[in-house]
Formats: C-alpha cells, structure tokens, sequence
C-alpha cells in the first residue's frame, strides 16, 4: 500500500505537470482538489485516465470520483480494492 | 483619412538572449548546431505556475514575448490580437498523436489535446491580458506572420482598430525535427560548422521563437517604424524578384536607391539561396545588406524576428556588426526592406521607414 501511495505521488506529479510540488510534499491526506494540491476539473480527467490505463479500473458512475480522489490514501484504497492489472 | 501603421511596442523571445537587453548586444552564432533552441526567459516572472504547468513551450514564449511588446508600448490592453504559426504547437501535437498510436486510440488525456490547436497561444494571451477583442491566428506557411501584419494594418487603416497585438510563434518538436531531417529541409546532422552564408549544402539550420508587436494609429514616444506596406506571393522564380520588388517600391513611391538596408533571409539552403544572393550581387549590391537567420534559425515565422531586427534598427540607427552581409554603410537607417521566402514558396516583402 505505501509502494502503491509513492507510486501515485510520482505519477500525479509527472502527469500533470505539477512543477511545484516535489513528492515528499504531498501528504496522503491532503486534498487533492480544492485547497490542497488545487487541482482542477481537466486534472480529474488525466486521474480517470490513470486509473483505467495502469490498474485497469474503469469508472462507470462519475460520482465515485469525488470520494475516489479526495485525496492519495482514498485512491490508493480504490485501486487496491479494484484493480484487475 | 486612412491612418498609418507604427510599430510601438516589440517583444522577442528566440535562440538569442533578446530579452533584458537592449539589442543583440549578447547575440551568438551558433554554427555547431542544425536545430537552435530557445534561450528561455523566467517563465514564472511572467505566468502563474498553475496556469504554466499545462502550457506548451510555444504557448509561453508567446505569452512573456507578448507581455514584452505591450509593456514597450506602454499600453494595458489592445484592441485585437493576431498571431501567425506555421506548426503550432507541434509539441503538444506530437504528444497527442503518439499517444493515440501507442495506446490504440484509447486513453486519451485532455492536456496535449487543448495545446495542439494551432490557435492557443493567441488565446491564452487573450486570456492573461483579458482581451475580449478579435481573436485571430493565420496557419499560412512562412507568410503565416506577414497575414498576421497584414490584416492588422488593414484594420488599422480602416479605423477599425486603434491598437492591435501581433505575432509570429513556432516551437521545434523532436518527432518533426527528426522528419525534416530525413526529409532534407533541415541540414543533415555532422556536417559542421553550418555556414548560411555561401552554403554549399542543401537543407536549412532550424530553430524557434515567439516575435510580438503593438501595432497603433499614432506615432509616439516609443515608436519603432511605420509599417508602410506588404506584399506576399506564393510562387516566384529567382528571375521574377526583383521586378517584383521593383514594382512594389514603386506602388510606395519608391525606388531601389531610396531603400537604407535590405534583411534577407538567407538560412544556409544552398539550394535555395539564389533567391537572396542575385540580389545580393546586383539590384541591392549598393545597399547595406543584412540577414537574421543564423541568430534564430529557419521556421515558418521567422520573418518575425527579422521584423523585430529591423524595427530596432530604425529605432535605434544602430546596425550589428552580426547582421551585415556586406560593408556597405548608410548615414542613415530609415526605409528598410525585409524580403523573405522559404524554399522558392511564400515570399514576402515587407516595407518599413522611421
């Protein structure tokens, strides 16, 4: 689970282009919308995006996505639950 | 009355440090290299860093280059804003497309998509400065820049705007680099040093950048030029230039004589480079003879930086020992002439005067 928490950190990161955050800032309680990272409703399109391409996860209802990604801990819980690569 | 064209404001961004300098005081030729890259300015002194983040290289090159030419001119806003582009934002392109091969279609993120349109970087000018003005971007080939000046002159001279920003952007991309290299449009690689002048080898040296102006109605403290006219044609042969432009110094009331200095767009592809050299060595032998392009390489808008050298020039009567293809000298810099073409296509003529 810390493997998979590090991984999505390294992946948010890179894949949104956050150029200001190194990895060790982000918290695994932090908000990823909102206050915390800031990110906005086109970096919820690159994360539906991440869950389907890399852990085979798709997304049927969007409304899972808000609980989904509150923050890394939420997220990393999902995909372990529900990965099928 | 129809009013006059000033360049009143001018930005630059390209393969040189053009900016936080006052000419090209710090300027470099590079003759190792067949692509030059950017020499980037502080981004974030210009761009937010949440709105820089999903921003193509061209996009911001745009934006500082613009942010230069409108804080020259000592303006807030602008009426319009024009910009021309050959590729776009062929990076983001590039991204886009591979993404699509490498994932069968599926998987497509929004980020490289939104950058790849070729009118973004007009757009998120327009978005920073809050101009909700005419929005335009001309994708015409190595006259992509000259459409742009010209509709805004029309514009201006048709009272429909009072100040308008224009520009000329283009970003080299890997994957395109590399398909002009294979192609010959770019000098194959070790075959340095890359000479433009005389060039004995076909293909040209690349580069990249982002060239801006503030176009007004009135003449001011920080003019630069008045855009007298211009003409673009799309095909010509090496013998058909030179009454071209005798004929379109004359539809200004000018001859060749009264013309101070002529930028030529020499860019090192010899098979090409009769176009500039006949002209060289006979209707503008008497003129002071200039070239920009082994500064900021060959692409669709580099007639852009060569608009920006030469509006210096008549602004500041100073001539770069870097520029000059010959010796001849002039008292004075006030009626220049930017010729252009890009492999025997797309020529352009551009008339400036003080």
């Amino acid at each position: 689970m810390e493997a998979l928490k590090q991984e999505l950190k390294e992946k948010i990161v890179t894949t949104l282009n956050l150029e200001d955050i190194a990895i060790e800032d982000i918290a695994d309680n932090d908000p990823l919308f909102g206050d915390g990272l800031g990110l906005d409703s086109i970096d919820a399109l690159e994360l539906i995006v991440i869950l389907d391409k890399d852990y085979g996860i798709k997304l049927v209802d969007p409304k899972e996505g808000k609980s989904i990604f509150q923050s890394i801990e939420t997220m990393a819980a999902y995909i372990e639950a529900n990965r099928t690569k | 009355m129809t009013k006059k064209t000033y360049i009143n404001g001018v930005g630059c961004i390209s393969t040189q440090k053009t900016f936080d300098t006052v000419f090209l005081e710090e300027a470099v030729v590079n003759e190792n290299e067949n692509v030059l890259k950017i020499v980037s300015p502080a981004y974030k002194d210009y761009i937010a860093p949440a709105a820089s983040r999903r921003m193509a290289k061209g996009v911001k090159n745009g934006i500082v280059a613009a942010a230069l030419a409108v804080k020259d001119a000592g303006v807030e806003n602008v009426d319009a804003i024009i910009t021309g582009t050959g590729l776009g934002c062929i990076e983001d392109s590039e991204k886009f497309l591979t993404a699509i091969l490498d994932n069968n279609e599926e998987f497509l993120t929004p980020t490289s998509f939104i950058q790849s349109t070729h009118n973004t970087v007009a757009a998120q000018i327009a978005l920073t400065m809050q101009c909700k003005g005419y929005n335009f971007t001309y994708v015409n080939g190595a006259v992509s820049f000259e459409s742009a000046l010209l509709d805004a002159k029309m514009q201006i001279e048709d009272n429909e705007a009072n100040s308008i920003l224009i520009g000329g952007v283009d970003e080299n991309g890997a994957y395109t680099t590399a398909l002009f290299k294979l192609s010959g449009r770019i000098k194959q690689d070790n075959q340095e040093p890359y000479h433009l002048l005389n060039a004995t080898t076909n293909g040209a040296v690349y580069g990249e950048g982002a060239s801006f102006f503030v176009l007004e109605n009135e003449k001011k403290e920080t003019t630069y030029a008045q855009v007298l006219d211009i003409e673009m044609i799309n095909t010509l042969e090496v013998n058909e230039v030179e009454n071209k432009i005798i004929s379109f110094l004359k539809a200004n009331n000018l001859e060749i004589s009264d013309v101070d200095a002529i930028v030529l767009g020499f860019d090192g592809n010899a098979a090409f480079e009769k176009y500039y050299s006949e002209l060289a060595q006979n209707a503008f032998a008497a003129t002071t003879q200039l070239y920009y392009k082994h500064l900021c390489g060959e692409f669709d808008t580099a007639s852009a930086f060569g608009l920006w050298m030469a509006s210096k020039i008549i602004k500041t009567q100073d001539v770069p020992e870097i520029t000059r293809v010959n010796s001849v000298t002039k008292p004075a810099y006030n009626t220049i002439l930017l010729y252009n073409q890009l492999n025997g296509k797309n020529h352009s003529f551009t008339l400036l005067s003080k």
